[in-house]
């Protein structure tokens, strides 16, 4: 797998702004339209705010991204050291609640599947290995 | 009023009709930028604002960050006797609340001119 991009950062929030942007440039570079681009910097912002939230409730740690080309189809890799976390196990949540019983919780994860072609979660020498599949030319 | 905030990112312009006020957003709403949206419409329920438009026409981008503003802020306005619209929604924005179901929990009009008439 060629590897077109690779970002390694802290876990901040702060930090946000810069992991989109690249991810942004390398799906741009590889043709992607803007309302696609959109969909990536969706799935890419609910995955690191997990991670930036939830992974390091102890000792502050780092997130890894890498941009990656599989045969047609652009792999974007986010690695985190924190706890385990396996997005594709949730259930997903209630869409049909009215505005007082409406809960926010896993809303973001839902969105990240809507917007992938195929997500794959590996648990690895302590760390969380996430890929997010786009296939090109839609 | 005017705001401008986070290099650009986002930018909120409020301002009064007599029938509500008109908030509109411009930019990106995310994990970064929802936080200014949500304190900006506290601040305006706090003054006693219970009628809200929010023209999302200028809108590019949201992620649950900003779905999630908008519902506390909702919360918040039931509790007051408060109304909150939405007018211009398009592209990956509308796909967002399509997705979400909130298209659902929110009365949503096409455009600022046709959310007025309703309020």
């Amino acid at each position: 797998m060629k590897v077109l991009l690779s970002l390694h950062l802290p876990a901040r929030i702060e930090n946000l702004g810069r992991f989109k942007e690249s991810v942004a440039e390398c799906a741009r570079a590889q043709g992607f339209d803007q309302k696609r681009i959109y969909g990536i910097e969706l799935a890419v912002e609910e995955i690191l705010v997990n991670i930036f939230n939830y992974a390091y409730p102890e000792t502050p740690g780092d997130v890894e991204i890498n941009c990656k080309l599989e045969t047609g189809r652009l792999v974007i890799e986010i690695i985190d050291s924190g706890i385990p976390f396996d997005m594709t196990s949730l259930t997903n949540p209630d869409l049909t609640a009215d505005v007082e019983e409406r809960k926010i919780g896993g809303l973001g994860i839902f969105l990240v599947k809507r917007m992938v072609d195929e997500v794959r979660y590996l648990r690895e020498r302590d760390r969380n290995i996430l890929h997010l599949i786009f296939k090109k030319g839609k | 009023m005017n705001k401008h905030i986070e290099g650009g990112l986002m930018e909120i312009h409020t301002r009064k009709d007599k029938s509500g006020t008109i908030v509109s957003v411009k930019g990106r709403m995310d994990a970064v930028t929802a936080p200014e949206f949500e304190k900006t419409l506290s601040d305006l329920i706090s003054k006693g604002e219970i009628t809200f438009l929010l023209n999302f026409g200028d809108l590019e981008y949201i992620s649950s960050a900003g779905l999630r503003s908008i519902l506390a802020t909702a919360k918040k306005l039931k509790q007051t006797q408060g109304k909150i619209v939405l007018a211009g929604l398009k592209g990956p924005v509308e796909e967002v609340f399509k997705i979400s179901g909130f298209n659902s929990i929110f009365k949503i009009f096409d455009s600022e001119e046709n959310a007025l008439k309703e309020i």
